[in-house]
């Protein structure tokens, strides 16, 4: 982790009609740092992966990237310039293979189109190769190499969420945004989870978790920053996130239903 | 062109497009529900709403005894007689169009969402036999021998493929729609009572002009049309709206899962919105016969088209919207056609559309039934 | 219909073991099975005269080779282009008629109408401006979303018809005629009477949209449309520009469509308005859905059988289009992803659970 700051998320209000969603975020992310998202269900932990993403432009406020701001560019822009995500609800592309779904996202980096396909130039080719090679890698890398040519409608749930993070990686993030990899998995997945992230930081991605298991979070998070209903109400080493009064009242008031 | 004269034909055509408009925006309903609880474009629709006029047609020549035309001399009646036969042939083309589109989701639409039953097995068991007689034999009695045959052994394995429960995807079910409104219309063009030719309905409302407004002669048929549609959109919106099974057509239409989850019957649902739809698309088609006074097998596939577009332009899924909808698309067309000719009719409407939908990508008021997903 | 099925299913496995051993024959073994595959497909017009099985195929009450190139050559070409659009990158399309008619009358006009240029020379003319109005339709529709781009292209297929109906420029309703016809090449001559040579220009033509589409579905690109279609979305936050890939899918799906109308065109030599109704759109879907939407063999499949199956069948001439109907009921209920779904390469266990969602969120 270092100083510097990768992604700023700044004093972002997103209303939704009559809902506030958000009201005055501001998150700063550090090249190299897990940062752990946590709040209640409802909080606006998605929320924020939306404007981040791009998928709402926010009311009020602005998310700068690398310096620049990315508030006003188009989704797979914002990919392009480093920002990746998983979903909540597993959004793979379910008729293609495993394999072919990480290679949409090697290809955000790639730039043969048409003219190029057709004709099968050289550099096509290497494209290509480059791709399925790469996602192959990141197949292995998740665990789940073995279904590679396998639909991916026909995963088992755990791979589906492994191969969401392979999508992503695939897109040669900078930062890696996480929206509850773990959800629904049993405690062994889990630590098997959480031990992967840690290589994907080790790796040199800086990672923004969505988790609602404390203990996952506060495990693996080198900051913690949290929510409640669209505010942020704490924020600092998992520690002392731990033992703030606010936080331990947001998660009292709220049964924890992930547990 | 005098001035007078111009406001005049303006005011005629404010009319009439509202007449148009009101046919439009019944039949537009129909789309509106279906789609707004199946997401499908109910492609057949329009042909329940062209089975609709030869209800009409059969209610006022079969049951009532009205002749087609007595020497020139039209079937009027009057007074209480003519309320009556109205209602009539009002309730038995809804009545008709009502069963029609519950039929047609039992056998077209719902094998496809996994959950074919033995009514629609035997219906298209008795299809197949048809079918397949066909290629030996072109004579419609022995066709209807084989079909009937046919029909039990080929159910019985239909009803174990059902069980199956397979669902199919979103474009299965808009091709069986356009299957199913293809093959309807033929079956009405090959044994209705006219064949493939166009048939005038009898006349028994003489379409005396009720009152002068703004220069214009506005016909009682007019005024019955307009204000007929009017009421039954606001049952419909009544009905919708305060009835539990039109909360039922709501939250089905919010979210068939969590609907279903929350112990709403979504086949029973279904049935309701399509009926619904179809009782719609007869009253449209009664209304229709009352001003144009004829039909014809075809007449379905170019009404449904405008009909929809409306259902698009004024926001699908929303009640109010195919309104709207059904009311601009009648006066858009007719105002575009005194300006550029009739013949461009149809581009001045799809023209409007477009620029709708550019402006406002889900139409003038938005989805409602459902919701935009993000 | 279940004998039908079981049937259909032992066929299927038939195809499936010569697909395996095909798998284990050697290069020069394949290469020499497609060589007499495409030899064959040449040879398709003496086809019905092959004693025992011909009449299989024959068209009774209309020429065999007519029915090859003017119903089936144009379906296949037609179903091919569209299967891009609706079914790689799950646009969909219902005015796709609106391309082929472009394509035709892009060739009307410029070897007989306001100018007599070659055939040859008009085709990729036409064959460019159809990819043109496919952009210019394309630009400000591809914001919009599944069923309202349904209706907008529909829409744009009437107004296509529409036009050419009532403009002069494009001869109204009377059409135009004396259409330039594809030069002669040594002994095959594109006259009147005989459609062969036509039927194989026209194959060619297929295999060379084939061959192009084949290397298009291979690539970036074929993944990209095929990601916008199953979660656009998603796609988009993977990166994928998605507006770009659906313009091209729009772009290459009415190129094709043009290239059809243009061959169309050149064939019948007259062409008017009333070739083009809304309904033939509505016909184009269907054959790619009911040949198996995606999939390219599926398409050409759906394509063959719309087109050739009415003519084949003439004994009901007066109920073809009501069994027409009913036929595309029956095979949604029971193949609704098509005679010739696509993937057939992966396992397709667990299509639903008992819930029918797939997985839980
Ligand atoms: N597209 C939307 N329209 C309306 N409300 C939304 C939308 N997206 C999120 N919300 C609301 O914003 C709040 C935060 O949601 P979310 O970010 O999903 O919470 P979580 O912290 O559980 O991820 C919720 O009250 C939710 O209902
Ligand atoms: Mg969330």
């Amino acid at each position: 982790m270092t100083n510097e700051v990768l992604l700023d998320f700044n004093n972002v209000t997103m209303q939704f009609g009559g809902v506030t969603a958000l009201s005055e975020v501001s998150v700063k992310i550090f090249r190299g740092e897990i940062l752990g998202l946590i709040g209640p269900n409802g909080a606006g932990k998605t929320t924020c992966f939306n404007v981040m993403t791009g998928v709402y432009q926010p009311t009020q406020g602005t998310v700068m990237f690398n310096g620049s701001d990315i508030t006003k560019l188009k989704r797979y822009e914002i990919t392009q310039s480093g920002i990746a995500r998983t979903f909540q609800n597993i959004r793979l592309f379910s008729e293609m293979t495993a394999v072919e779904n990480v290679m949409v996202g090697a290809d955000a980096r790639k730039t043969s189109s048409i003219p190029a396909s057709l004709l099968r130039t050289k550099r096509q080719r290497t494209e290509e190769k480059e791709s399925y090679d790469r996602s192959m890698e990141l197949l292995a890398l998740m665990g789940i190499a073995d279904r590679a040519s396998d639909a991916a409608r026909n995963l088992p749930y755990g791979y589906q969420r492994r191969l969401e993070i392979a999508r992503a990686l695939a897109t040669e993030p900078e930062l890696l945004c996480l929206d509850e990899p773990a959800a629904g998995f049993n405690p062994a997945e889990k630590q098997e989870l959480n031990e992967l992230i840690l290589k994907i930081r080790d790796q040199g991605y800086t990672v923004l978790l969505i988790e609602h298991d404390m203990n996952v979070v506060m495990k693996i998070s080198d900051r913690v920053t949290v929510l409640d209903f669209g505010r942020k109400i704490a924020e600092g080493l998992p520690q002392e996130v731990r033992e703030n009064p606010d936080v331990i009242a947001a998660y009292l008031g709220v049964p924890d239903d992930a547990a | 062109m005098p001035d007078w004269l111009i406001v005049r034909t303006f005011w005629d055509l404010t009319v009439t497009g509202l007449a148009l408009g009101s046919i439009y925006a019944l039949v537009a309903l129909g789309y509106t529900l279906v789609y707004g609880v199946l997401r499908l474009i109910n492609f057949a629709h329009s042909e329940i709403f062209m089975v609709g006029t030869f209800s009409a047609l059969i209610a006022s020549t079969q049951f009532l005894n009205i002749p087609l035309l007595e020497d020139g001399n039209y079937p009027y009646r009057a007074g209480g007689t003519l309320v009556l036969f109205l209602v009539f042939i009002l309730f038995a083309a809804m009545f008709i169009s009502g069963v029609g589109a519950v039929a047609l989701e039992r056998i077209a639409y719902r094998p496809l969402r996994g959950n074919g039953d033995a009514f629609g097995a035997i219906a298209l068991a008795f299809l197949t036999a048809f079918v397949l007689g066909l290629i030996f034999v072109n004579e419609t009695k022995a066709n209807l021998i084989i079909a009937c045959v046919g029909t039990a052994p080929i159910s019985y394995s239909y009803i174990r493929f059902f069980k199956k429960g397979k669902k199919a995807p979103r474009l299965a079910f808009l091709i069986s729609a356009i299957g199913a409104s293809t093959a309807i219309a033929e079956a009405v063009g090959i044994w209705g009572p006219n064949r493939r030719e166009q048939y005038q309905t009898p006349r028994i409302l003489e379409k005396k002009v009720l009152f002068k407004a703004l220069g214009t002669d506005v016909r009682v048929d007019y005024v019955i049309v307009i204000v007929g549609a009017l009421l039954m959109l606001t049952a419909l919106t009544l009905f919708v709206n305060k009835t539990k099974l039109g909360r039922g057509v709501r939250a089905v239409a919010q979210d068939a899962e969590t609907a279903r989850i929350l112990g709403v019957n979504v086949d029973l649902i279904i049935v309701v919105t399509f009926a619904l739809g179809g009782v719609m698309a007869g009253g449209a088609a009664m209304l229709f016969t009352l001003v144009y006074d004829q039909s014809r097998f075809n007449i379905g596939f170019i009404l449904g088209v405008k009909s929809f577009t409306a259902a698009v332009l004024g926001g699908i899924g929303n009640l109010k919207g195919a309104l709207l909808g059904g009311f601009m698309l009648g006066l858009v067309e007719n105002y575009g056609s005194a300006l550029f000719g009739g013949q461009w009719k149809d581009v001045i409407a799809f023209v409007v559309l477009l620029v709708v939908l550019m402006v406002r990508p889900t139409g003038i008021l938005g989805e409602s039934l459902g919701r935009a997903r993000v | 219909m279940s004998q039908l099925l079981i049937l259909w299913k032992r066929f299927y496995s038939l195809f499936a073991g010569v697909q395996a051993h095909w798998k284990s024959m050697s290069r020069v073994q394949r290469l020499s099975g497609y060589a007499l595959a495409v030899l064959a497909l040449y040879l398709a017009p003496w086809w019905p005269k092959i004693p025992g099985i011909g009449w299989l195929v024959n068209t009774p009450g209309t020429q065999f080779s007519t029915v090859l190139n003017d119903q089936v050559i144009i379906f296949v070409l037609v179903a091919l282009g569209l299967n891009v659009v609706v079914g790689l990158a799950g646009l969909l399309d219902l005015g796709y008629v609106g391309f082929y008619a472009v394509g035709a009358y892009v060739v009307g006009v410029l070897t007989s109408q306001h100018a007599s240029l070659p055939w040859i020379v008009a085709l990729p003319i036409a064959v460019l401006v159809s990819m043109l109005v496919g952009v210019i339709l394309g630009t400000p529709t591809l914001r919009l979303r599944g069923d309202y781009l349904a209706i907008v292209t529909l829409g744009f297929g009437e107004i296509i018809r529409i036009s050419a109906k009532n403009l002069d420029w494009l001869g109204a309703s009377r059409g135009i005629s004396d259409i330039g016809k594809p030069p002669s090449i040594g002994p095959l001559k594109f006259g009147v009477i005989d459609p062969k040579p036509y039927y194989w220009l026209g194959l060619t033509l297929v295999f060379l949209v084939v061959f192009c589409l084949y290397r298009l579905e291979e690539s970036r690109v074929g993944r990209a449309w095929t990601a916008i279609r199953e979660d656009e979305d998603a796609a988009e936050l993977m990166g994928v520009n998605t507006f770009k890939f659906k313009l091209w899918a729009f772009a290459i799906g009415a190129a094709v469509g043009g290239l059809a109308g243009a061959h169309y065109a050149g064939k019948v030599g007259f062409i008017s308005p009333d070739n083009f109704p809304l309904q033939l759109s509505i016909l184009f879907l269907a054959a790619v859905v009911l040949g198996g939407s995606g999939n390219m063999p599926g398409a050409i499949l759906g394509g063959i059988m719309v087109a050739w199956l009415p003519e084949r069948f003439r004994n009901f001439t007066d109920k073809r289009v009501l069994v027409f109907g009913i036929a595309l009921v029956l095979v949604m209920v029971f193949r609704p992803e098509g005679l010739l779904p696509r993937r057939v390469r992966t396992k397709t266990a667990m299509r639903t659970s008992s819930d029918g969602k797939e997985v839980a969120q």
